[in-house]
């Protein structure tokens, strides 16, 4: 967006940050058990997407890891924290190239999204436990993640519609004001 | 949705067919399949799969070796990924993320000639 002053995108920020952490608390009471173990529809994602929608790379990447340290330290360790970094850091660094190529529509960029951040996850189970056996459950964890990705992604691309429906709207009230 | 999202989705289909049959068709065939045990990475045991018993983890785990499977029964974390995991019994693993206890299927020989010459 090219004409937003500081106070507008520091706003922005913060609240794209607490709507994140709601998501992660939503999901931490109600957990949307998928019949996998492990797989979790990652609602705080659609913020993530919107963020890297909205504002770009930098911006979503800050939210992204204050969102992973804040989660840390109300509902988990220091080890999910390690955990979720790595998987919201793939993540975000495939969707970022990806969305780079403007080749591909934002849910098919929120579904990769969604499988590197089980491979994130995976590796680091891999390096804590310093073992290779997790990676039986990379296969599954990959399809899982395309697709909760993809309906992340979906929900995501109507809320990035409607955004710039709004933005458009208030724009042209602007000019009739002036 | 856009023409070339189909690339995206077949990708990543396809890395995780691939990844699933370079996992589990080469580990159809062991010979005399033994329960191994990894605490924190470290060995902590292995096992015969032929007589069932009944095995303790350190504090939180326990698992089960019966009619040559092994399943997790028991474990203090709360999301129990392990105990709902499928039981194993020619390859493949369990795994408890919180207390890093991992259950895998290995050769009986493993590490002895006859693992390489088989």
């Amino acid at each position: 967006m090219p004409s937003r002053s500081k106070a507008v995108k520091a706003a922005y920020l913060g609240l794209l940050l607490a709507l994140a952490v709601v998501m992660g608390y939503v999901e931490y009471r109600i957990p949307f058990h998928l019949g996998i173990p492990g797989v979790k529809l990652g609602l705080s994602n659609i913020v993530i997407v919107i963020a890297l929608y909205e504002l770009g790379a930098l911006p979503a990447l800050l939210i992204s890891v204050l969102r992973v340290g804040i989660v840390a330290l109300l509902f988990g360790s220091p080890v999910s924290a390690l955990y979720g970094l790595a998987g919201t850091g793939f993540s975000l660094l495939v969707m970022t190239v990806l969305r780079r190529t403007d080749r591909f529509s934002l849910i098919a960029v929120s579904a990769a999204g969604g499988a590197a951040h089980e491979l994130g996850q995976i590796l680091t189970a891999a390096l804590l436990l310093k073992s290779s056996a997790v990676f039986y459950y990379l296969p599954v964890l990959l399809i899982a993640g395309e697709l909760t990705g993809a309906l992340i992604g979906f929900v995501a691309a109507l809320l990035h519609r409607t955004l710039k429906k709004m933005e458009k709207g208030k724009r042209s009230e602007r000019r009739d004001q002036e | 949705m856009k023409k070339n999202d189909w690339i995206v989705f077949t990708v990543v289909t396809a890395a995780a067919l691939v990844l699933f049959l370079l996992l589990t068709l080469p580990k159809g065939r062991v010979k005399e399949p033994r329960l191994e045990i990894l605490v924190d990475g470290k060995h902590y045991g292995t096992y015969s799969l032929e007589t069932d018993r009944e095995i303790r983890i350190g504090e939180g785990n326990v698992c089960v070796i019966e009619n040559g499977e092994v399943r997790m029964t028991e474990a203090d974390c709360p999301d129990k990924s392990c105990v709902h995991s499928r039981p194993i019994a020619e390859g493949g693993s369990i795994v408890c993320l919180p207390n890093r206890v991992i259950l895998k299927i290995v050769n009986g020989e493993e590490g002895g000639p006859d693992a390489v010459a088989e």
